[in-house]
């Protein structure tokens, strides 16, 4: 399909071949006058569409360009640099690589960023879609249940972090303290357990898990309720069929839910994976990535290169890294399961 | 029946559970902030203050700017908010409606932005940033937020679904194409609006590693920079990071009660990017 508004060099050799020579001028005569009209449209009601269109997104255009196009190509420009507040700026290479793999703190970095994603993405699926499946049903009080699960979302990271390093504090926190309590309660008691008041944040083994657990509190009600509209997307009819077959409730979850939610589960895979990769205000919040590295976690080793040393070079090029490997991973979830059709 | 009665029970043992877990956390910081410093560290720790005393919001508010930090989180939060909807209104309604050459390549590389992550590009835009002279500002603080394809998006399949019908029968009335959008176009927005502006202001009420790297001068703290810093690796100030985050926590916890069906729906309908 040929559009006469189009100027494709192409198009007018075809023609060119085809016609003789007066058609040809003539073809051009009203391709110039189509040009023309183009650049400037005859009608008003065109030329103002135009003009307004531009003029609505000049703002985001400039916007995004600013805060996100040139700071992307700029990354790449800056990691090959050595970059640094103090001393002046000099091409290097590809050195800040060189040194980021021989970097025992980045593996380091990488490594607690990867268990965060591993045990983060899993936990944020299964706890908010059993918690939907459930109060998808009519339960009593499920507007309670769903109102006090969806809480923490507005509770800003910094504030959740704090309140929760606060319980967990080894000396006087409320948590050791409750514990002690359920240990002491008659039946438990004579099953003779010892609890050492618990490190928590200060403990090499617990400091990770702890980090995560902060994470999925606070997100388990936002996941819930993407799985609660999908739930609810689901035809009942599909449920009601099932039942006359006399289905259980995890042959009807696992063959009608897990299908038609397939879709919303992916979504949520991706930004759950997302969110991962760029974890930090609970890190430098609760442990500064500690104790000895065991949370120190890639986004936090970029904020202490780039906005504690200044060294803006090594920040960028770790940047660089992360950004592929987000890259890469978002490419191969898409290309493995597919991306959800309905979002 | 008593074997589905037991399962039944056993549910909601564990919802109960959960929730306590989910919500005692605000409850316990709120019931700390008003014991006094000696009785916030005693073991085993009271559950309710003994006598409530408010010393501690007094001293966080007079030895410390916790009221301007507040107030600078409010201001950030709305700014940014409210520039959001405007530009991406725009931008949505000229993706949407308005023909142009160029529309779908303009799309594209607008779309192109939205998989990107935004700590990836920390370091760049801070730097561009302080290429404007934006460093330790308001500017700083709230312009580079405004701008993400998220919104955009938002906006543009938002205004697709509404009837052409009605802004051919203003533009055959002879109605500027601007006047439409301000007149009959931003009147049957109004539910997206409130929509992306709840999601659009929670985001920023949380946000936290750019106010952190680009402010210096504590005038321009927000809440969160301000309690984090009571937080030293040595000595944590917890007196203060209770009392203050109560303050943060009461006007989140009424924002969203009072707007948690547009909260919820947004989250439903859009799936807010993090």
């Amino acid at each position: 399909m040929r559009n006469d508004n189009s100027y494709g060099s192409e198009g007018v050799t075809q023609s060119e071949e085809r016609t003789g020579w007066a058609m040809a001028a003539l073809t051009e005569r009203t391709r110039l006058t189509a040009l023309r009209g183009k650049i400037w449209p005859k009608s008003a009601q065109e030329r103002e569409q135009r003009v307004l269109g531009y003029l609505f997104l000049l703002p985001d255009l400039i916007g995004l360009g600013v805060f996100w196009i040139a700071p992307m190509i700029f990354l790449f420009y800056i990691s090959l640099h050595e970059w640094s507040a103090l001393s002046p700026t000099t091409y290097v290479g590809l050195q800040n690589f060189a040194e980021l793999m021989r970097d025992d703190i980045w593996w380091k970095s990488l490594r607690v960023t990867v268990v965060y994603m591993a045990a983060f993405v899993p936990l944020v699926v299964i706890v908010p879609l059993a918690l939907a499946v459930i109060l998808n049903t009519k339960i009593r009080g499920r507007n309670v249940f769903r109102t006090g699960f969806f809480v923490p979302f507005v509770i800003p990271m910094v504030i959740a972090a704090v309140a929760w390093a606060f319980m967990l504090d080894p000396g006087f926190g409320v948590v050791n303290h409750f514990l002690r309590q359920i240990l002491q309660l008659p039946l438990i008691r004579e099953l003779g357990w010892k609890l050492p008041g618990q490190m928590w944040l200060a403990s090499r083994t617990q400091a990770l898990p702890v980090v995560i657990f902060v994470g999925v509190w606070k997100f388990v009600g936002f996941y819930m309720i993407i799985f609660l509209a999908g739930l609810q997307d689901i035809p009942a009819e599909y449920y009601e069929a099932g039942m006359i077959d006399g289905a259980s409730s995890w042959r009807l979850f696992r063959d009608i839910t897990i299908p038609l939610l397939r879709p919303v589960i992916m979504f949520v895979l991706l930004i759950a994976a997302f969110r991962a990769f760029q974890v930090f205000d609970q890190v430098y919040v609760m442990t500064s990535g500690g104790p000895f590295y065991a949370t120190h976690t890639v986004m936090y080793f970029i904020y202490l290169k780039g906005f504690r040393f200044f060294r803006f070079g090594y920040a960028a090029a770790a940047s660089v890294v992360l950004f592929a490997i987000i890259l890469v991973f978002t490419l191969a979830q898409i290309r493995l399961v597919g991306l959800g059709e309905s979002r | 029946m008593i074997a589905r009665l037991s399962q039944r029970a056993v549910l909601y043992f564990l919802l109960v559970i959960a929730l306590i877990v989910v919500v005692f956390p605000l409850a316990w910081v709120v019931s700390s902030s008003f014991k006094p410093g000696d009785e916030v560290f005693a073991f085993p720790p009271s559950l309710l203050p003994e006598e409530p005393r408010i010393e501690n919001f007094v001293e966080l508010l007079t030895e410390y700017p916790f009221a301007r930090w507040l107030a600078n989180s409010f201001f950030v939060a709305i700014g940014v908010t409210a520039l959001s909807l405007l530009f991406h209104s725009m931008a949505g309604y000229a993706l949407a409606r308005l023909e142009f050459p160029g529309r779908n390549l303009l799309f594209l590389i607008i779309m192109s932005t939205y998989m990107l992550p935004i700590y990836a590009i920390l370091v760049p835009r801070f730097l561009v940033v302080k290429q404007l002279g934006w460093l330790d500002s308001y500017q700083g603080l709230i312009i580079p937020s405004v701008f993400h394809a998220f919104g955009i998006f938002a906006f543009r399949q938002f205004f697709l679904g509404i009837p052409r019908e009605l802004e051919d029968a203003a533009l055959i009335d002879g109605a500027s194409r601007i006047r439409i959008f301000f007149e009959i176009v931003l009147p049957l927005s109004r539910a997206i609006f409130l929509t992306l502006g709840v999601i659009f202001f929670i985001a920023n009420w949380d946000s936290f590693i750019w106010p952190l790297i680009i402010t210096r001068s504590e005038n321009l703290w927000v809440a969160q920079v301000g309690i984090a810093s009571f937080r030293d690796p040595q000595i944590t100030f917890w007196e203060y990071v209770v009392a203050g985050s109560t303050l943060t926590i009461i006007p989140s916890l009424a924002l969203f009660l009072a707007l948690q069906r547009f909260i919820v729906r947004g989250i439903a309908t859009t799936g807010i990017r993090g």
